[in-house]
């Protein structure tokens, strides 16, 4: 048996490379030496930090309840592994089977991961982007940086994009007392990813609490002092804002560009793998030896009719990251799909936000138990009669089961009552999610691509 | 040293850990979970108990001594 040979000599002396050293390669890292990988494991990260959790940039670090470098993660096991950090990787021969660094280093592997993420969109135009007092929110700098900041008292800020991170830094700002504007393109906070029925709960929530949030405007410009500090931003409906920190959160673009010209199907809109997390080349024939996982990867998911998912989620990462390296140290027939069903949480003023599956393809929304009034309620999603995703404001217990309906296909509307059913859920209504031609702020769940199961639509006789 | 994680989106906010090691979980509104990421030295044994009474194991604590600084080689190990 050739093949088994091959395998036990790549899990015994075998070269593996993870390139991105956070979330996802740490977990996979993990995971590839709990499956029994005895051979050389190599960690590349540019960020000059161990492994760190990032959710808590935009939630504990800015209250001040923690810093940001107090986020490095916790490990499951030991790694033995080499590591790189500090150092970029920029470049892939992918014939040679080698991974190019900064430094000129060049690792040969027999199996790569790549987990190299995402980075914050920043302010388009450069030398207002540079201004003192802008700020993105991305990476542990990006939190200390922004944190020490806020501590100092700014008079105050201005947030542009109203998406779960600019929603969360807001929502930071007011419970620190601090004067907060929020602009964003979208009738709505969290628009793209819930859709305007529950993005008019989170506009409320951000007024009641005092945001001054200005919604369907674009900011045109920001302007700084003679030192160089911005001092205002303008709006596309002629006000301007007096402002001492601008935090720009417009979402976040794809870390590929090292992988260009390297002939991988690595692109602006990620790395696109089969559901086995196997990258595809650009002439769409998967490879063999390179894995991707996490928010830089695009993947058709089985539950979504294999739609090519891209999820800037916590949790996708590490379940993506699993799944990948599992299937790094495996037979063809032992293999298992990504099928992690989406899921999410943002915590924002005083409010928990959960959700499962996928919201934004819902076309419809039933609130099927709570009120929207209250800010406690259960949204369901529906997508061609069936519950294609579920949200949550405070009724995270709730969440298990729409997500059992979602792996099952349920009918939309869900053909039973639900404890807690109020007038307002009696019928669905549309989810009233943005045309999708045109930008919004951030949605973190993007879809992509082939769709069979649209396709199918088209073949099954109509119902008459 | 103490690392600890939550997997929020397991958690369902019952609280057991902040009732537990309350310097280092706290509730944040009706059912969002705030914690400190690294807690103090002297609050692990607190963190332990929290780690095992979670009814949903949605706490991961470090089962690792190993650290990496920058522009070592490899891990102290
Ligand atoms: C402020 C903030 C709040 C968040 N809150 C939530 C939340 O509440 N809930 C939730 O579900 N998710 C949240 N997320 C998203 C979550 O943190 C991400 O989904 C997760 O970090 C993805 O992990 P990853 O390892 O795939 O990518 P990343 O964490 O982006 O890591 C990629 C790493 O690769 C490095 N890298 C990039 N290019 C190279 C290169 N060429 N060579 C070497 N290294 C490279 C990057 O610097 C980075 O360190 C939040 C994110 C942020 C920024
Ligand atoms: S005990 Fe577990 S489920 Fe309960 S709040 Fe803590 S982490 Fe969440």
């Amino acid at each position: 048996m050739p093949a088994d040979g091959h395998l036990e000599r790549l899990k015994r002396e075998g070269r593996i490379v993870v390139v991105g050293a956070s979330l996802a390669g740490l977990r996979a890292a993990e995971t590839l030496r709990e499956e029994g990988f005895a051979g050389t494991l190599t960690m590349v990260g540019d960020e000059p930090y161990e492994p760190y959790d990032r959710p808590p940039l935009s939630k504990g670090v800015l209250l001040s309840r923690t810093t940001a470098d107090h986020t490095a993660l916790p490990r499951r096991r030991n790694l033995d592994a080499d590591w790189r950090l500090g150092i970029a990787a920029t470049g892939l021969d992918m014939a040679a089977k080698r991974v190019r660094l900064a430094d000129g280093e060049e690792i040969e592997y027999d199996r790569l991961l790549i987990a190299t993420g995402v980075r914050a969109r920043p302010w388009p135009h450069e030398r207002e982007a540079e201004l003192d007092g802008v700020f993105v929110l991305r990476t542990r700098d990006d939190a200390t940086a922004l944190q020490k900041r806020l501590a100092d008292g700014p008079r105050r800020v201005f947030v542009i994009g109203a998406g779960f991170t600019g929603s969360e830094i807001a929502s930071a700002c007011r419970e620190r007392e601090i004067s907060v504007t929020v602009a964003e393109r979208g009738a709505a906070p969290l628009v793209g990813a819930l859709g305007g029925v529950v993005g008019e709960v989170a506009a409320q929530l951000q007024r009641e609490n005092g945001v001054d949030l200005r919604t369907g405007v674009m900011v045109t410009g920001l302007e700084g002092d003679s030192a160089g500090r911005v001092r205002s931003a303008h709006l596309s409906d002629g006000s301007s804002v007096e402002t001492d920190v601008v935090v720009v959160s417009l979402g976040a673009t794809r870390n590929t560009e090292w992988l260009a010209g390297s002939g991988l199907g690595a692109g602006p809109r990620g790395i696109a793998c089969d559901a086995g997390c196997r990258a595809f080349d650009i002439r769409g024939i998967v490879t063999d030896d390179i894995f991707v996982a996490g928010d830089v990867a695009r993947s058709p998911h089985p539950l979504f009719g294999y739609q090519f998912l891209s999820l800037e989620h916590w949790g996708n990462a590490v379940s993506q990251a699993e799944t990948a390296a599992h299937n790094m140290l495996c037979e063809s027939v032992d293999r298992r799909p990504h099928m992690w069903v989406p899921a999410f949480w943002s915590s924002q003023f005083g409010v928990n936000i959960k959700s499962v599956g996928v919201p934004s393809m819902g076309t419809e929304i039933l609130i099927s138990q709570g009120s929207l009034a209250e800010r406690r309620f259960v949204g369901v999603y529906g997508y061609q009669d069936r519950v294609i995703g579920a949200v949550t404001f405070d009724q995270a217990r709730w969440l298990p089961f729409y997500e059992h309906l979602i792996e099952t296909t349920a009918p939309f509307p869900p053909p039973f009552p639900t404890v807690d059913r109020r007038p307002e859920g009696a019928r669905p209504v549309p989810a009233d999610f943005p045309d999708p031609s045109v930008p919004t702020h951030g949605p973190t769940v993007t879809l992509s691509g082939y769709s069979p199961a649209d396709r199918r639509m088209t073949f099954t006789p109509g119902r008459h | 040293m103490v690392r600890v994680v939550v997997d929020l989106n397991r958690c369902q906010g019952y609280a057991q850990c902040a009732f537990l090691a309350p310097d280092v979980f706290e509730m944040h509104g009706e059912e969002a979970l705030l914690y400190k990421p690294r807690p103090d030295e002297a609050h692990r044994d607190d963190v332990v108990r929290a780690v095992a009474a979670c009814p949903v194991q949605a706490i991961l604590m470090d089962r690792s001594d190993e650290t990496v600084t920058v522009g070592e080689a490899s891990d102290a190990r």
